[in-house]
C-alpha cells in the first residue's frame, strides 16, 4: 500500500492547529512545516541535536502544562533516542503529542536506509514503533498509513489525554534537503520564549 | 560531600524548579531529598543527552531547570549540550559529578578528561571539592544566571 504524502499529512495537522498550541518540528517535517506558514509558537528545531526533539518537547510540555505541545519527529530521530519514550511516560504530561513521520529512511542525507528499514531486516524481525511505545508506557497510540484515515481521526487523536504517540507512514521526498534555520537560532529561541510568556 | 537536604535547601534558595538528572553513586545519595522536595520536580532521564534538551525546553517555557549528571554523561551528551547552549543560546546550568577527582591514585580516564572537556566547550565551571564550598555552588549559579551565561558546578567525587 502506498504511504501518505508527508506534506498532505502535515496539512491535516496545520488545518487543525489551535493558536495556543506549540508545534516543534525537526528534519523533513520541519522543512515542510515551515512552508505551510508560521506561528510564533512554532519551534523549528533546526539546527538540531538529532534525536532530542521529543526531549525538548517534553521540557516545553512540563513548563507549559496549560497548552498542548505537538512534536513532529522523524523515524531516524526516534531510533536514535528510544529511551526518551520511557523518560516521557515516567512523568506522563497530558499535553504532549509525539508524532513520528516515518518514511523509513534518512531522507535529508540522501535517503539511506536505517536499521529499522523493512527491506534490510530479516523478514520475521520487523520494527514496530507503536508496540515499542506501548511497551514504554504510552496508552494513547496510533498508526496511520492512509491520508483519509489520518484526516478523519486527527481531531480525536489531538483531543485525547496524553502523552499521545502517533506514527504517520509517509513517503520520502526525493531530493529532500536538511531544513535550514529560518532565522538566527538564538533570535528564534528568544522570540519563542517571549511568545510563550505573552500568550500564557 | 553534601547531604541531600543541604543540596535541596540550596536549590530551593536559588529558585530551581526542575532537576533533570541521571545520578551516579555520589549524586544518587540526594535522591530521597530531591524527590521529596515540594518545590522541585525531579525528572529522570535514560541518557544524559536528553537532560540538556529537556532543560532547554523547560527554560524556554519559563521554568528554572538544573541538569545534574556525572562527567561520563557529559562526555556522552556533547551534541545535545552543543545544540542547546551554542546553537540556541540557552544558558543552562549543570551540576556534574567529577568521578575519581579525589582519588589521585585511581587510574580513571574519566578524571583525566573532565576538566579539559569543560574547557573545550568554554564552560565556566567551579570545582567544588570540599564541604565548605557549597556556598560557591550557589554563588556561581547566581552569577551565571545574572550574566545569562551557561555554567557548571563540578562536584569532586571519591574518598575525602
Amino acid at each position: 500500500m502506498p504511504r501518505m504524502s508527508l506534506v498532505e499529512s502535515l496539512q491535516v495537522l496545520h488545518s487543525l492547529r489551535q493558536p495556543d498550541q506549540v508545534v516543534l518540528s525537526t528534519m523533513a517535517a520541519a522543512r515542510e512545516w515551515m512552508k505551510l506558514g508560521t506561528s510564533p509558537l512554532d519551534f523549528i528545531y533546526a539546527p538540531s541535536a538529532m534525536g532530542e526533539a521529543p526531549a525538548l518537547g517534553l521540557g516545553m510540555a512540563l513548563a507549559q502544562p496549560a497548552r498542548q505541545v505537538i512534536v513532529l519527529n522523524g523515524d531516524g530521530c526516534m531510533l536514535m533516542n528510544l529511551g526518551t519514550l520511557v523518560t516521557i511516560t515516567a512523568v506522563a504530561p497530558a499535553n504532549l503529542v509525539l508524532i513520528v513521520c516515518d518514511n523509513s529512511v534518512y531522507e535529508v542525507t540522501g535517503r539511506q536506509q536505517t536499521a529499522a528499514t523493512e527491506s534490510i531486516r530479516p523478514p520475521d524481525r520487523p520494527v514496530d514503533f507503536c508496540r515499542i511505545a506501548r511497551g514504554c508506557g504510552f496508552s494513547a497510540v496510533h498508526e496511520f498509513e492512509r491520508i483519509a484515515d489520518w484526516r478523519q481521526a486527527a481531531p480525536a487523536v489531538l483531543s485525547e489525554r496524553g502523552p499521545t504517540f502517533v506514527v504517520l507512514k509517509v513517503e520520502p521526498i526525493p531530493g529532500g534537503e536538511v531544513p535550514k534555520s529560518p532565522a538566527p537560532p538564538m533570535d528564534r529561541a528568544r522570540a519563542f520564549a517571549a511568545a510563550l510568556q505573552r500568550s500564557a | 560531600m553534601f547531604t541531600g537536604p543541604q543540596i535541596v535547601s540550596e536549590l530551593q534558595n536559588l529558585g530551581i524548579t526542575h532537576v533533570v538528572w541521571l545520578p551516579d553513586s555520589t549524586l544518587g545519595q540526594w535522591e530521597e531529598a530531591l524527590s521529596k522536595a515540594s518545590s522541585l520536580s525531579l525528572i529522570r532521564v535514560c541518557r544524559e543527552g536528553e537532560a540538556w534538551a529537556i532543560a532547554m525546553g523547560l527554560q524556554l517555557g519559563g521554568a528554572r531547570p538544573l541538569v545534574m549528571i556525572q562527567c561520563t554523561g557529559l562526555f556522552d551528551s556533547g551534541d545535545s549540550l552543543r545544540n542547546a547552549i551554542f546553537d540556541f543560546g540557552v544558558p543552562l546550568f549543570a551540576v556534574i559529578g567529577y568521578r575519581s577527582a579525589l582519588n589521585k591514585a585511581a587510574n580513571d580516564s574519566a578524571r583525566t578528561f573532565t576538566e579539559p572537556n569543560l574547557k573545550s566547550w568554554g564552560l565556566d565551571y567551579r570545582l567544588i571539592d570540599s564541604p565548605e564550598k557549597l556556598a560557591e555552588l550557589a554563588a556561581h549559579y547566581a552569577a551565571c544566571r545574572q550574566a545569562q551565561r551557561p555554567g557548571v558546578a563540578l562536584i569532586a567525587e571519591g574518598k575525602m
